[in-house]
């Protein structure tokens, strides 16, 4: 991940990205959202390569960074494991079916464990409320689940 | 004019005015804290965000900011109604439990902006208690020293570094609770662009940004039997120190100044003004010689170490057009070190050269690696005028009734031009009134130039030097340098001479002043209080002071000679930009 | 399609797709020759693989010989929810439910072929067992809907802009720019009296009012597509649904004010929306009804999608205004309002999604029709999520001033599994909770707010007699918590305070004195925060402490959760199930439980550390938590 973090192509690309923007200031977001998109996450050294080419403070750019939820500055897993805490879902239990991601995942919400296989998040609603409480794994989205589908869930994605 | 009232006083006032304005004009107090009007340096902290000014407005649901809120035409507002008093104590305490009590040991006690408000509003009791943040305290830089813990997220700091210096090293960092204001990255200052100006510390309510406190080393090296322990002050820091004993803004206590640090234990009292000549000397002798053989222009003045380091990092394809002069603080201390050592016969390894300076930014300065004799520092440490303020207390003097005393010889000498290098557009003057002189042979007559002085950030003259018409400007404040350089980078301003301060108004607005509060006056009676020293003085010009001349003849030849370049001139380095 | 220069061209694009909805709005007569279906295509169901559906009905409609004559394709959401992925089946007007992928051979050998309708998944009639609903407009969910803004969602594909321009779209922008002045657009908007459908309510032909009359080339429409409710999703199924009716509503709202440039501010977390209101703006942009001179009126409008990144306060207008400038979404102090002082300076309007695609329904049918909906202060419809404990989870949408009870009970269909009905949470975390005691209650805008809650953008959680309503105000308050800017002291460190107030509550450390301070503090909260997220996140602590005051003192003075959801208050008991087996003796790590075997085993709670390895191990559920 280290490696691939900054490569030469992602950089180019990200580059031409900024380009088409006349008004650098407001393209921040979408910009970053690029970045991330590309890189997977948002490194100092990637802040720093935005501030430099859209001459834009890097203070200003970490500011932006560390306010939106969206944005992550450190490496997430391969298995993104994400888990709607919307009120829908909050209701009908989801919370369980975190704690139980966070046991048997030993890693808490927020975090990556450290061979970089899993990550666990929590959203906020998904808009899927009909299937609540829904579990995103990456892009497959699992429904209504409880405590005792996370084991499967698990052995599903490992497989 | 909008007419209103306010606890039932009527009052009118132009629209646009804010209801704080306004209940300024009935004498009503409405406490402020994030709160901060510096329009004049085109700086109003005007977030209401700390929601401690709050007021009722009839018909209004919530209650008003009256920091940030424009008068309307039949508004009913009261101040102080028990809602108010309610919200505002809640909102005080809720500050309160987010922050350390530990006043008594802390560097803003009884200089604190929140402790003042606590007493007004009379919080004896913090209701509300829970987890506090915990941020590292920052003491990477020379400079200043940066204790989130006790922010109050004014924002104040990040308004002044990146809207008045365009230093733009501060901004808002995270959300909600964990909410901070921090360099990109969080990362220590002293590994930013951080220019050491110091205003951030200026403006700050706490002491979530305060200077480097080097009181305790000048008193262990006045306690050092070995050391020979000498000192210099500013031209700034006598038209301020006096605030921080009570006096009327703008009076000029050099007398005591000079007095209390005689007290000290100094062995020698000595004045930076000198320097201060000595510069202009080394500045208009290279400033002609640029015109005489068409070298680099403009040239920038380069006294102000908080402006070459933003040069250094924002204009780095620029570093060949400032003097190579070093500050009158460090000229100071390579004669100190050198011609004073030996005319003393004290051994330069054992002398320490302390500076009082209006300027924490001289603190970084002192220390930079360019700045040497051999490895012996040209200064070795340096307190702010605040700093003096604090040792001249714990020394037990009575300031006021200290009796005027005079500087000692030879660096103690100097003229009405070094004086006002303390003010916005000095610096320049007393450059010209030289220049002038020397290339016309002539004597210049009348030695003010009024279209130099002021507030005004950006300050513009043409004048007329042996027929050739020199075009100068004078920045105070970052953000107008920048402005100006970034003119002359692309070519469409041209100058001959500019003097660039870091701070707004110069050095009587210096980050190691005592806190104006955004009282603007008292800067202006600051600057006044320097030109009417220049006035007072017999001589006005750098070239006619005699210990100038005798330091030429016995030991530099001439301005510009290769002792002075080595002692008297630097270089500068390129830096990051970000 | 051809650009489309000239109101007539509009008005002859028109004429000659309208045929496209001839299937969809007919029932069927005699013989049926040709047939549509319709997959539903909102993110709901496509999380239950609803793209793989349609892909295996293609594939069967084609493997049956059928494609000539029936054609598939996605449309937006339904609505109902808790039965997709949807299929409906024109003109015979059969609605399927909860279809999964390899029922497509089904419904195509069945339904297709033979005209037999597939009756396992048709909708099971919960009101009289084993009768099946094929019509929507049979079932209770939709009965007592008025679809409006959703007109168009599962009506049309919102992928083709012919198919909107058949169902009448763009039609209404046209009329404004062929026959109205923009003074006449903004009487219409206020003769309508459509308000604000994401938050407050504020009229919106008042806010376009006070923007037009501003001076000024620059001006701009915005459209707030950050829907950030958690548990509330429909401005999400309009842009998937309908994405062009976003884009015709700024159009109109663009003219009527005088700005030519758009921004839609959308969640970066919503990808489909994004994807197909981005091809809406493309086609759009092709057939020129964006961009110069639209429809030969002079008017020139342009849009551009601006992406949220996950800030709830981004909500707030001047929040949202400065992230789309670049920055953080910090709110500014009002006034000066953003119609006033906006974007960039200029005056800005900004309308949520939901009620932007009013907009050219409005200017189609008149101010008048959409008065006709809707109590006396709050007209039209408006956009409800269901969720929580409900039986019916979806989307509904219903006339203004409908009966809480009709909406739970009615169209929701009861609380699940037979519970008793607690609360109803509306208005996201800016709102309330309504008691069980208010369910004939009438809801608008004024009756929300008279019950200490609000509108918000049209969440509506139901909660029964497992949610303990202090841990509900504790998770708002954990949203909000979370999602507070930090700009202002009330919001930063008062809902950071309220929270570890509730915390002390739900873990019995709360005393009477506690309840006191909370009340207080949300008080002040309330009324000094900066911007409308910090000024509304008490509500949730205050309504319930207001509904559910005996909830709260059960917590502080018994040190009891009589939901059974605080588990630090909770202990373990053994039933009289028990069996004896001793597998909880066993695993009992601190070795609190004592009994023979085959006979009924006891728990000491004073050195039970809760850690529910007993209840976990119990073959017959006799463990439970009180």
């Amino acid at each position: 991940m280290a490696e691939t973090q900054m490569s030469a192509d992602g950089l180019k690309s990200l580059a031409r990205y900024m380009d088409q923007f006349e008004d650098k200031e407001s393209a921040i977001i979408k910009v970053l959202y690029e970045a991330q998109h590309i890189f997977g996450y948002l490194s100092n050294d990637v802040m720093l390569f935005i501030a430099e080419k859209m001459d834009i403070p890097a203070a200003k750019i970490f500011g932006v960074v560390s306010f939106y939820s969206y944005f992550t500055t450190t490496p997430r897993g391969r298995c993104q494991i994400k888990a709607c805490m919307g009120t829908a879902c909050f209701v009908r239990g989801s919370e369980k079916v975190v704690s139980e991601f966070e046991k048997q995942l030993n890693i808490k919400r927020g975090q990556t464990s450290d061979d970089l296989k899993y990550s666990l998040d929590v959203l906020r609603c998904v808009g899927a409320c009909g299937l609540a409480p829904v579990i995103v794994v990456n892009d497959k989205v699992y429904g209504k689940a409880t405590a005792a589908d996370v084991s499967k869930i698990i052995n599903e994605i490992q497989g | 004019m909008i007419n209103l009232t306010i606890n039932g006083i009527a009052v009118e006032v132009p629209e646009g005015t804010t209801i704080l304005e306004a209940a300024k004009k009935l004498d009503i107090n409405i406490p402020t804290l994030c709160h901060l009007n510096l329009h004049d340096f085109k700086m109003v902290n005007q977030g209401a965000s700390c929601r401690v000014c709050v007021v009722e407005v009839t018909g209004r649901r919530t209650l008003a900011p009256a920091c940030a809120t424009p008068v309307a035409p039949g508004m009913e507002v009261k101040t102080h109604s028990p809602r108010t008093i309610n919200a505002r104590r809640t909102v005080m305490e809720l500050i309160l439990s987010n922050h350390p009590k530990n006043c008594l040991t802390c560097p803003k006690n009884v200089n604190c902006e929140l402790q003042a408000l606590a007493a007004e509003l009379s919080i004896h009791d913090i209701r509300y208690t829970g987890e506090m943040s915990q941020h590292r305290r920052d003491t990477s830089s020379p400079a200043l020293v940066k204790d989130m813990n006790k922010c109050v997220l004014c924002r104040r700091c990040e308004t002044m570094c990146n809207q008045v210096q365009t230093v733009n090293v501060l901004s808002g960092l995270n959300r909600g609770f964990e909410t901070v204001v921090g360099p990109a990255f969080n990362m220590p200052l002293a590994d930013t662009a951080c220019v050491s100006c110091g205003q951030c510390v200026a403006v700050c309510p706490t002491a979530a940004l305060s200077e480097v406190d080097n009181v305790a080393k000048v008193w262990q090296a006045l306690n050092d039997p070995d050391k020979y322990v000498i000192v210099q002050t500013a031209p700034a820091v006598r038209a301020a120190l006096g605030e921080g004993f009570g006096l009327p803004a703008g009076t000029s206590v050099t007398g005591k100044m000079a007095a209390a640090l005689r007290r000290f234990g100094f062995k020698k009292v000595f004045d930076t003004d000198f320097a201060a000549d000595l510069t202009i000397m080394e500045e208009a002798t290279e400033l002609l010689g640029r015109l005489k053989n068409n070298g680099k222009l403009p040239i920038l003045t380069s006294c102000c170490p908080g402006w070459v380091k933003f040069l250094e990092h924002q204009f780095s394809d620029m570093l060949d057009i400032p003097s190579t002069c070093k500050s009158p603080q460090q000229m100071f201390g390579a004669i100190a070190k050198t011609y004073l050592a030996k005319k003393l016969n004290v051994d330069p390894s054992k002398m320490v050269v302390v500076s009082v300076m209006p300027c924490i930014a001289k603190k970084f300065e002192a220390g930079r690696a360019e700045m040497n004799q051999e490895g012996n520092p040209d200064v070795d440490l340096v307190i702010s005028t605040r700093e003096l303020v604090k040792m001249i207390r714990e020394a037990g003097l009575n300031f006021d009734t200290l009796p005027d005393e005079d500087f000692d010889d030879p660096l103690g000498e100097s003229t009405g031009a070094a004086v006002i290098f303390g003010a916005s557009g000095g610096v320049l003057e007393a450059a010209l009134r030289t220049a002038y002189e020397w290339a016309t042979g002539k004597t210049l007559e009348k030695v003010d130039f009024v279209a130099l002085r002021g507030l005004q950030g950006i300050k513009e003259a043409e004048i007329d030097v042996a027929g050739t018409k020199l075009k100068v400007a004078v920045a105070s404040g970052l953000g107008n340098a920048r402005h100006l350089l970034e003119g002359i980078r692309s070519g469409k301003s041209q100058y001959h001479a500019i003097e660039i301060m870091a701070c707004p108004g110069g050095c009587i607005d210096g980050g190691g002043q005592p806190f104006h509060r955004g009282d603007i006056e008292i800067l202006k009676k600051r600057t006044q209080a320097l030109f009417t020293e220049d006035q007072n003085k017999p001589l006005r010009k750098s070239h006619e002071n005699p210990h100038i001349k005798k330091l030429y003849a016995e030991f530099l030849k001439e301005p510009n000679s290769e002792l002075s370049h080595h002692l008297l001139h630097t270089k500068y380095v390129k830096r990051q930009k970000m | 399609m051809q650009k489309l220069s000239t109101y007539k061209d509009l008005a002859d694009a028109y004429a000659r797709l309208k045929p496209l909805m001839r299937l969809r709005e007919e029932s069927a007569q005699g013989e049926i020759t040709k047939r549509e279906l319709l997959v539903c295509g909102g993110t709901g169901c496509q999380s239950s693989r609803s793209q793989e559906l349609l892909n295996n009905l293609t594939a069967a409609i084609k493997g049956a010989g059928l494609e000539d004559t029936v054609t598939a394709h996605i449309t937006g959401c339904f609505g109902f929810c808790e039965k997709g992925p949807i299929v409906k089946v024109f003109p015979d007007d059969v609605f399927y439910v909860e279809v999964q992928p390899d029922d497509a051979k089904e419904i195509v050998e069945e339904h297709l072929k033979k005209n037999n309708l597939v009756s396992r998944l048709l909708y099971h009639d919960p009101a009289h067992a084993g009768r099946t609903l094929a019509r929507q407009h049979d079932m209770d969910f939709y009965k007592k809907q008025e679809r409006i803004a959703l007109l168009h969602c599962g009506l049309i594909n919102p992928e083709l802009i012919d198919e909107y321009i058949a169902a009448e779209g763009y039609l209404g922008l046209a009329q404004c720019l062929e026959k109205m002045t923009p003074a006449d657009v903004v009487a219409e908007i206020k003769a309508s009296g459509l308000r604000g459908r994401g938050g407050g309510g504020f009229p919106t032909g008042i806010k376009w009012e006070v923007a037009a009359a501003q001076p000024g080339p620059v001006k701009y429409v915005v459209c707030n597509a950050d829907e950030g409710d958690p548990g509330a999703f429909m401005d999400r199924s309009i842009l998937e649904g309908d994405p062009h009716g976003i884009v015709e509503g700024m159009a109109i709202a663009g003219y009527a004010i005088g700005a030519t440039h758009g921004y839609v501010y959308i969640r970066a977390e919503y990808p489909l929306a994004i994807a197909r209101l981005q091809r809406a703006v493309d086609q759009a942009k092709e057939v020129g009804l964006l961009g110069k001179n639209i429809l030969g009126s002079g008017f020139d409008f342009d849009l551009e999608l601006k992406y949220g990144a996950g800030a709830f306060v981004c909500g707030e207008e001047t929040a949202l205004l400065r992230s789309i400038e670049g920055g953080r979404g910090e709110p500014t102090s009002k006034p000066p309002f953003p119609a006033q002082k906006g974007l960039w300076g200029k005056p800005t309007i900004i309308n949520n999604v939901e009620t932007l695609v009013n907009v050219p329904k409005i200017l189609n049918r008149g101010a008048k029709w959409y008065y006709s909906f809707g109590s006396e202060k709050s007209k039209g419809t408006k956009v409800f999520a269901l969720a929580g404990k409900i039986n019916n989870v979806g989307l509904v949408e219903v006339p203004l001033g409908i009966s809480l009870h009709e909406i739970i009970y009615e169209i929701g269909g009861g609380i699940k599994d037979g519970k008793q009905f607690k609360a109803v949470q509306t208005g996201g975390p800016s709102g309330g909770c309504i008691p069980a005691s208010q369910i004939d209650a009438k809801i608008d805008y004024e009756a929300l707010t008279a019950m200490g809650s609000m509108m918000g953008s049209g969440g509506m959680i139901v909660m029964d007699e497992d949610n303990c309503m202090v841990d509900i105000a504790k998770f708002y308050l954990d949203f909000t918590m979370e999602e507070s800017c930090g700009k202002c002291t009330p919001c930063r460190v008062g809902n950071k305070r309220l929270y570890e107030m509730l915390t002390d509550i739900t873990e019995g450390r709360g005393t009477m004195e506690t309840l006191d301070k909370l009340q207080n503090l949300a008080q002040v909260i309330k009324d000094t925060a900066l911007c409308g997220l910090g000024q509304t996140a008490p509500n949730p602590v205050l309504s319930t402490l207001k509904h559910f005051h005996d909830e709260y003192v059960a917590h502080v003075k018994d040190r009891r959760c009589p939901a059974g959801v605080c588990t630090a208050l909770l202990d373990y008991f053994i039933t009289d199930a028990c069996i004896g087996c001793g597998l909880c003796k066993r695993d009992c790590p601190v070795s609190c439980i004592t009994g023979e075997k085959r006979e009924h085993h006891s728990i000491d709670t004073t050195r039970c550390i809760k850690c529910g390895a007993c209840a976990n191990k119990c073959p017959v559920k006799a463990i439970v938590r009180k």
